[in-house]
């Protein structure tokens, strides 16, 4: 009897069940909607290369920087107990400092563009660092210490390039933004999964799971057994920066310029929203990393699915809200209890009913 | 020990010791302000206008600070402010009726507390994601609405707005020899009967003692009688009407709606009720000092205009500094507290 | 028996998932009685508890007070059916004043008069001898204090059915009296008490009657005068354990027939004195935040314990030795070398593992697995850049489940829902794991069955076979004896003997405690 409820591997796509109903769900209702609403089909596009094109491109290319925060806002919700609310904030920083290189000097070579994004990657985890001393080291909230930077994360980002909103014009910032030549797959789903497998690869070669995992869960034992938990939250910040510094250096790339105002603003709202939407507990302990790269499909995969609708993107929000709700309502540990009650109770009708028959004969 | 009983005073709590700084921050800044850089600082009607601008911003602040007490967290304050605002604006341009219109400001905001309340209390759903949910649903209702800005034309409004209360012995004399009283609008009225009725709530009245019990430890509330659901419910309803409220008072000093109008308020209201000395994690707090965290908020970035620094981002930047001197201050003086009580 | 009856719970059920925690149990309490709860972990006391408080919904049965049939559905329910529960973990808010935390949740009005309500919570307290105001903010007091205000609530709560569930347990004795006296009071006013504790000398102190429950099955009422104490521990542990004692005993005895002619009773297994093994931990007034200087040294295939009343020091003091506080001041040598212990990891780093006191808040990482939870601390040693494969840490688990008889579903099982006893096994396993040199167990056989406090007794003594240092702490003094060479008694803060040889029993210890002079 405790050995059916102890099943490891339905414990672990529990957690991903809700995600993947979304999923579900928001593919069932397109195909019903628009058959042909996932059709793939290969484009020129202006730069005159071959290129995939269609809405499911558009949803996985559109989530990418999503995908890329959530993976790191993972980990500093796991370590932490709480979240990083300045995401939108710092990369708009790191947006600006990447800018900031490539403008010095004239042309734009492959070097310069890996030197910038090593800047903005500095940056970025500068200000990670900061975050995380105020969490790991001051034991402030999460949400409180990165308030500071969310307040004037962007007036920092004003400052790097003094006010101005630069334009980059480079065909290998346009090659990350968009396609290289005779790729057909966006550039920044190749990011994605570059991303993905060097979380899997960290998580592999080093003990970043565990003690993560042991500091989340039990920060008083995980001391006890040697873990240093300052060094694991700074890090998870630190971690979170890279991904930062890599999400706002995409985001520069696909428009050829930074405005410090509008880079993925309002993105921290969703990145914390794919992150619970991937079944990870907002309170920390156990997590998954895929989880949280469903969710910032899911999340995309409704609001392209809205915007077919012909929902103009400011209310857009509106209806975001509503799926949201729905979904948290169906996870929720009432309904799921309830749920789970609600079938034994079926179940043992069934049963009745059975033995009754079996009576009978 | 038992001695001593009668005579020693005990020491002040968290809640107190924490307002007392942010008080005497802020008075000192100001008396700073007042004798470094002078000009608008010299005359009452500075503070008048602080609490003129600030009106609506310091009655969500009280219902956040009352949700954070209890443990929880609001961040639709700001975009169902802004969504009660959009539709009294357009209600009354469409000959509306005052009184209808701040019943359906109450309503918005009500609907919005109890629909929260319902979700977080009782379905168990974590607050930042159901108000993260509220809040995207109001803001996008409010482009829904309209998305071109909209100015009151109600005749009847417009003169309730234009009403302001005039002091002239709190005045100054202008250059030209004339008395200009000081000007306070009838918003500020009713944030002070909110800060105050909550403060009352607080302090004296068992839910507001509740509040304080279910976010000092949620379990023990519910072992020591308190219906710690229904005492979670009405903290969100609370603060969903006073969101409401907000967005009316929001409308008196404006006169328009827009759909950019009070963004970054839920922000504001939350690094206020930390300057004033509420912990996220519930417990410990007071709507007092969410006053004075409003006040010192304000007074900085006046301080900052008044410096000359007129580049809006040198005001996001001196607010962040601000708001990260008072983390750590609150950070450094609660723990150093707590290490104390261990080995006494 | 003459006394009117109070309270009546029959034929009650719970089932939790897979788990059949209460059978049929039936409970019944009189006016002016106080009743003893007894059973072993595991043995529904505290789902029985929990339904009479609302905490839980029974599945089954009917509770009725006074004759009238109640239905307790949260604890609102139980206080205004007259009862009232005082828990072992408090549950007051810490925020809220001592008098708020007395009259919250039932306050006549909706405003809450202060001054009014600090006077009549400074007359309970006074009148119940409890040394603190009303005013005073809760989380500023001792946890001793906070426990008694606990009761202060409850007893001005003019209950019927008062219910203290482990109380005594972070109490000492003079505090234990105090609540005795308290509760022969309450009895002669007519309250019916359920009292449920560890602590057997205390349950024939002051009960009437004791009911006993074993595997979520009632075994029976006595009359507290009728049931002699080793039938009652029989009962308790039913009649497997029953015959597992002997065992020990037989075992035990052997050993004991191994060792020259040293007196048997009381130390049968009794690790001996290792004169001659070299010296592996020695520190010369080490302190930490929370203990004051000591000086203290083991040897190699030694087993000492530190004893003491609670809050005496003893766990600060092995604290202070792993470097979990931190460490303010003195000269640490392992194995004859100064070293520097400022952090766990640096104890672990020298080959010492720590088993903390409070296993939940310490020990456990209750949503990992038994597995991961196994092999934390080796991984920690092993660095962050040396992760254990999957495969080698499930051989780890594997053999240290088979070993320590953990009871798991499986490996992956989070060890959380573990029963107590195993998730002490769980975090043994975790520090045998790292083979250390000297292992420190804080209270090891707190709060678990008595099958498994002798297996850990057992290991330790063979640990020490293997060389091991062991220093052993355990509230119960038998334990110690039975284990140790070597024992470290501190009072106030200060060691105040160290006895081994002959100096090692009861009596001595007890008188060294005391503080009589000898």
């Amino acid at each position: 009897m405790i050995n059916k409820l102890k099943n490891p591997f339905r414990n672990g796509l529990g957690q991903l069940t809700i995600p993947l109903i979304a999923i579900i769900i928001l593919v069932v209702f397109n195909l019903i909607r628009d058959p042909s609403f996932f059709g793939i089909e290969i484009i020129q596009n202006n730069d005159g290369n071959n290129v995939l094109s269609g809405n499911l491109i558009s949803i996985i290319n559109g989530a990418s920087e999503l995908a890329i925060l959530a993976m790191g806002m993972t980990l500093v919700t796991a370590a932490c107990g709480g979240q990083d609310i300045s995401v939108g904030a710092a990369a708009a920083i790191a947006g600006s400092a990447f800018v900031k290189i490539l403008k010095s000097g004239d042309s734009i070579s492959g070097g310069k563009v890996l030197l910038a994004f090593l800047f903005a990657c500095v940056v970025a985890m500068l200000f990670g660092a900061f975050n995380g001393t105020l969490v790991a080291v001051f034991k402030i909230q999460p949400m409180i210490a990165t308030l500071i930077l969310y307040t004037c994360g962007r007036s920092i980002a004003y400052w790097i390039n003094g006010g101005a909103t630069p334009t980059v014009t480079s065909p290998i910032i346009n090659a990350i933004g968009s396609f290289i030549p005779g790729i057909p797959v966006p550039t920044p789903v190749l990011i994605v999964v570059i991303v993905g497998v060097i979380f899997k690869l960290v998580f592999r070669l080093t003990s970043l799971e565990i003690f993560t995992q042991s500091v989340g869960i039990n920060g008083s034992a995980a001391r006890l057994n040697g873990i240093n938990s300052t060094f694991i939250k700074l890090l998870s910040f630190i971690i979170l920066g890279v991904c930062v510094a890599i999400s706002g250096s995409i985001g520069v790339s696909r428009l050829g310029l930074i405005n410090h105002e509008t880079l993925l603003l309002d993105v921290e709202m969703d990145t914390i929203l794919a992150v619970a939407i991937g079944g990870n507990n907002l309170g920390g302990g156990k997590f998954k990393v895929g989880g949280s790269i469903i969710g910032a499909y899911v999340i995309q995969m409704l609001t392209i699915t809205l915007y077919a609708m012909k929902v103009s993107s400011t209310d857009v929000k509106a209806y975001k809200a509503i799926v949201i709700v729905l979904l948290v309502v169906i996870g929720s540990p009432v309904v799921k209890a309830k749920f789970e009650k609600y079938m034994s109770q079926l179940r043992a009708k069934k049963a009745a009913v059975n033995t009754k028959g079996a009576d009978q004969s | 020990m038992m001695k001593n009983n009668g005579l020693r005073k005990e020491p002040v709590s968290d809640t107190q010791l924490l307002m007392t700084i942010t008080i005497s921050i802020f008075v000192a800044m100001y008396l700073m302000a007042m004798f470094g850089l002078g000009g608008g600082f010299l005359h009452v009607q500075q503070i008048f206008d602080m609490l003129n601008d600030n009106a609506s911003l310091i009655i969500v602040s009280c219902g956040l600070t009352i949700v954070m007490i209890g443990g929880g967290i609001d961040i639709s304050v700001g975009a169902v402010t802004s969504l009660v605002v959009m539709s009294c604006v357009l209600y009354l341009n469409r000959g509306g009726n005052i009184f209808v219109a701040i019943l359906l400001a109450l309503g918005i905001g009500l609907a919005f507390g109890v629909v929260h309340g319902l979700l977080i209390s009782y379905l168990e759903i974590q607050p930042f994601i159901v108000t993260l949910a509220g809040m995207f649903f109001a803001r996008g209702m409010t482009t829904i609405l309209s998305v071109n800005p909209q100015k009151v034309s109600h005749e009847g409004f417009t003169a309730l707005r234009d009403t302001k209360i005039e002091i002239p012995w709190l005045g100054y004399t202008a250059k030209n020899g004339n008395l200009v009283p000081a000007r306070m609008e009838l918003g500020v009225l009713v944030a002070f009967v909110c800060v105050v009725l909550v403060f009352i709530l607080l302090k004296n009245h068992r839910l507001g003692r509740s509040f304080y019990a279910m976010g000092g430890n949620q379990q023990s509330a519910l072992m020591l009688g308190i219906n710690v659901k229904r005492t979670r419910f009405i903290s969100y309803v609370i603060s969903g009407a006073l969101s409401g409220i907000s967005g009316f008072v929001f409308m008196m000093h404006t006169g328009a709606g827009n759909a950019t109008n009070a963004a970054g308020m839920e922000m504001n209201a939350i690094a206020a009720s930390i300057i004033g000395g509420t912990l996220l994690t519930g417990g410990v707090g007071n709507v007092a000092g969410t006053f004075f965290g409003v006040m010192t908020l304000t007074t900085i970035k006046k301080i900052v205009v008044s410096s000359g620094l007129n580049d809006p981002w040198w005001q996001n930047i001196t607010t962040g500094g601000m708001l990260c001197f008072f983390i750590l201050l609150q950070s450094v003086v609660l723990s150093r507290r707590n290490g104390k009580k261990k080995t006494l | 028996m003459d006394n009117p009856i109070l309270l009546t719970m029959r034929h009650i059920e719970k089932r939790f998932p897979g788990v059949l925690a209460l059978n049929n149990v039936d409970f019944t309490l009189r006016k002016g009685e106080i009743h003893a709860l007894m059973g072993e972990n595991g043995a529904g006391k505290s789902t029985l508890i929990k339904i009479l408080t609302g905490v839980y919904q029974m599945d089954g049965g009917e509770v009725t007070i006074e004759g009238q049939p109640v239905v307790i559905h949260s604890p609102q329910d139980a206080q205004n059916s007259g009862i009232s529960t005082v828990y072992q973990e408090i549950t007051l808010c810490p925020n809220l004043t001592v008098a708020e935390n007395m009259f919250i949740g039932r306050e006549d009005s909706a405003w809450i008069q202060r001054k009014e309500y600090e006077k009549k919570a400074d007359e309970i307290l006074g009148r119940l001898e409890i040394p603190t105001r009303g005013a005073r903010i809760l989380g500023r007091c001792s946890l001793a204090i906070q426990q008694m205000v606990a009761i202060a609530r409850a007893v001005d709560m003019n209950c019927k059915v008062l219910i203290l569930d482990e109380p005594t347990s972070s109490l000492d004795d003079k505090e234990v009296n105090m609540l005795f006296k308290l509760m022969r009071d309450l009895k002669a006013q007519g309250v019916g008490i359920i009292f449920v504790t560890h602590f057997l000398e205390q349950v024939y102190e002051v009960s009437d009657r004791i009911t006993v429950l074993r595997n979520g099955e009632l075994v029976g009422e006595y009359p507290a005068s009728d049931l002699p104490q080793v039938q009652l521990v029989s009962k308790m542990l039913g009649e497997n354990l029953i015959e597992e004692l002997p065992e020990v005993q037989t075992e035990t005895k052997m050993i004991g027939k191994n060792q020259d002619g040293v007196s048997l009773v009381g130390d049968m297994i009794r690790n001996e004195i290792k004169k001659n093994s070299g010296v592996f931990y020695e520190a010369e007034s080490l302190s930490s935040a929370q203990a004051l200087p000591f000086d203290f040294k083991i040897r190699k295939g030694e087993v000492n314990g530190f004893t003491g009343l609670l809050g005496s020091g003893r766990s600060e003091s092995v604290r202070a030795i792993f470097g979990a506080d931190k460490v303010t001041g003195g000269k640490v040598k392992i194995k004859g070398e100064q070293v520097k212990i400022n952090r766990p990891i640096d104890a672990m780093k020298h080959g010492i593992g720590y088993l903390a006191e409070d296993r939940k808040r310490d020990g456990i990482i209750a949503d990992l697995s038994v597995r991961e939870n196994i092999i934390l601390a080796l991984q920690v040693m092993n660095g962050f850049f040396k992760p254990i494969s999957r495969s080698e840490s499930e051989a780890f688990a594997d053999e240290y489940i088979k070993v320590l008889n953990i009871k798991t579903a499986s490996r992956e099982t989070p060890v959380g829902s573990l029963s107590g006893g195993n998730q002490q096994k769980v975090i043994l396993a975790r520090w045998l794991l790292t083979h250390p040199d000297y292992l420190i167990l804080d209270e090891p056989t707190r709060g678990i069955d008595i099958g498994t406090k002798w297996e850990i007794q057992k290991l330790v003594l063979k640990l020490a076979e293997e060389g091991v240092s062991v220093t052993f702490i355990s509230s119960e003094i038998e334990e110690m004896l039975r284990t140790c060479s070597r024992l470290i008694v501190m009072r106030d803060r200060h060691i105040v003997g160290e006895l081994t040889g002959e100096d090692l029993n009861q009596a001595q210890v007890m008188k060294t405690i005391a503080g009589g002079e000898a």
